[in-house]
């Protein structure tokens, strides 16, 4: 009961927070959008002749990179909710958070849903305006791709709370941006096929193939097609595991990164 | 007794689907590959080919009869269309077509075949029955698409060249009338009413509408597509579907097909397909569209319903012409 009301508690600040900051909302839209609307439409015949799966016929640009910016709204999710850890442990609430006589992890995984939750909602709005903008997917991929976002929302939000946990000031969030969220963005499948990278480095490669934001992102793409990555889901969830086992362990005061930064 | 009776029912009801399953799948495309001197026989309905026929050098216009039991293949580099069953992919006969045969048209009846022979600006006239020439009939220069109408009143034969239709009697073999039209024509097409005949400009980028009986220009229809260049579309093949309510047109280089309202002439959509796409078929019951795209080495196929794309399945080389048998 307890554990049931924490968590419609944290998820429920989460997302009043997120719709009555209509500047978030937007803002968080528009990211996306610029890409779709801008930059996809200067590349719209770049994309060469093969065909990758899930694709069985020629695709625009914005069609390919559509899946890759719902991943992209996720990542940068993940993100601002690690930069509001940081914000929450120097304004203090969380400290009121973390002397609630529940687990540690329990109270980190509500914290993860919760972000998940708002970002899954962020992804729909962008879906429905790509589909006005005529990029449609098959619908039961609107319905199949749910349950791939929330993992690929949870092992993002996982990584941004691990994150979270090495950061000592919200100043610091800058260097999260250059160091984790570009090439993390850049170095994956959102842009550009694994074929398209092959062709130009064999290390690009290697480095998407293997960056857990690239796996997400395919694992959306197929999924939007009605189709399952078997590859991808296993990726996902084990970067998950890893990536929430290691953030519990640095907001555990005792072992943790807490107790060397003597911070929370 | 009653359960045999449901038995039955069971049974001749899986018959029966069984059957109608078979129906679906029953509809093949044939594509002439031009590099590999060969056919490639293809199930659309299950998106894959079945197989790769050698029929001959360079084949590039393919025809069905209207029975559906011969298709006739020209074979450019043997200089003769070749009939083969259309079952078996047995070659049958060879046709004396001219030199450098590519595009012809067969009658409504099956009986007679009109080949355009671009280098000697002529139109021969075969009758398959006595496989012989009948008559060979002067017209511009560089003379490509050629079409009978539904009614068999009229050929028509274009001649890239000259930027001319040449109207000819089917009765006498005669030219009747020439009409000009935008440069560098390359297919016509009837349509099922036998009242309007559609023309491609590759030059121009134009397809021009013109009424059968006044031999007028109807409308000229332009296209422009997002991020392509102008010079890039160069119209090719063009299918009116039997109700004209939408034409189809091949963009060539392009990489598109244009979907156009025949009743306004307005350009609905453009569809993305594979790169140079070049002929068109529809299947029998008219809910899809084949392409040929030459250089990506594929075939598209388009579902007319949804207006959508939504297979591309590589087939050999070249890729040039289709027909689909029921």
């Amino acid at each position: 009961m307890h554990f049931w009301r924490a968590l419609c508690g944290i998820v429920g600040r989460e997302l009043w927070r997120f719709v009555t900051q209509r500047e978030r909302f937007i803002s968080a839209l528009v990211r996306p959008l610029v890409w779709l609307f801008v930059f996809a439409a200067g590349f719209r015949a770049a994309l060469g002749l093969a065909i990758s799966p899930p694709y069985e016929t020629y695709i625009l640009y914005e069609v390919y990179i559509t899946p890759g910016l719902c991943g992209m709204i996720q990542l940068f999710n993940g993100m601002q909710s690690s930069l509001s850890m940081v914000y929450d442990r120097e304004m203090g609430s969380m400290r009121m958070l973390m002397v609630c006589p529940l687990p540690r992890w329990f109270l980190l995984l509500s914290k993860l849903l919760a972000g998940t939750g708002v970002s899954v909602l962020q992804v729909y709005v962008f879906l429905v305006i790509a589909r006005l903008y005529d990029i449609q997917m098959p619908w039961q991929g609107y319905l199949w791709v749910l349950p791939t976002l929330i993992l690929s929302g949870l092992m993002l939000g996982a990584l941004g709370l691990l994150l979270s946990s090495f950061i000592k000031q919200l100043e610091n969030f800058a260097g999260v941006m250059n160091f984790v969220i570009f090439p993390m963005f850049f170095m994956s499948t959102a842009l550009y096929p694994l074929w398209k990278l092959k062709e130009s480095s064999a290390l690009l490669n290697k480095l998407a193939q293997y960056n857990p934001f690239s796996q997400a992102v395919e694992l959306i793409r197929f999924a939007l097609y009605g189709q399952f990555n078997l590859h991808a889901f296993i990726y996902t969830l084990l970067a998950f595991i890893v990536f929430m086992a290691f953030a519990i362990m640095g907001y555990n005061p005792s072992k943790g990164m807490m107790t060397r930064k003597g911070a929370v | 007794m009653m359960k045999g009776i449901r038995m039955n029912k069971i049974v001749t009801g899986l018959l029966l689907s069984l059957a109608l399953a078979g129906w679906v799948n029953a509809e093949t495309v044939f594509v002439t590959l031009e590099k590999d001197n060969a056919l490639a026989v293809v199930d659309p309905v299950a998106g894959t080919l079945i197989k790769t026929v050698p029929v001959g050098q360079r084949p590039r216009g393919i025809a069905i009869s209207p029975d559906h039991k011969f298709l006739y293949i020209a074979t450019s580099d043997d200089n003769t269309i070749k009939l083969f069953d259309a079952e078996t992919l047995k070659e049958l006969v060879k046709l004396p077509s001219g030199d450098d045969p590519e595009t012809f048209a067969l009658n409504p009846a099956g009986d007679k075949l009109y080949v355009s022979n671009e280098d000697d600006s002529l139109v021969t006239v075969i009758d398959i029955a006595k496989k012989k020439v009948i008559k060979q009939i002067k017209v511009g220069v560089e003379p490509e698409g050629i079409a009978v109408s539904p009614d068999n009143r009229w050929l028509v034969s274009a001649s890239e060249t000259t930027n001319m239709v040449h109207w000819i009697d089917t009765k006498t073999n005669e030219v009747v009338e020439n009409t000009l039209v935008d440069p560098r024509p390359r297919a016509v097409s009837f349509t099922a009413d036998s009242q309007q005949l559609w023309v491609t400009s590759e030059m121009a980028g134009t397809v021009t509408v013109m009424d059968v009986k006044t031999k007028q220009l109807l409308n000229s229809i332009r296209f422009a597509v997002d991020g392509v260049t102008a010079d890039k579309i160069q119209p090719v093949g063009v299918v009116i579907d039997k109700d004209r309510r939408r034409a189809y047109i091949a963009l060539g280089p392009a990489n598109r097909v244009a979907v156009v309202n025949a009743q306004n002439y307005e350009v609905e959509k453009v569809l993305l397909v594979g790169a140079r796409v070049w002929n068109l078929a529809f299947s029998p019951d008219q809910k899809r569209l084949y392409t040929t795209n030459g250089v990506s080495n594929d075939m598209s196929i388009i579902d007319l319903e949804k207006l959508t794309v939504t297979q591309s399945l590589g087939v050999g080389t070249y890729p040039w012409g289709v027909a689909v048998k029921p």
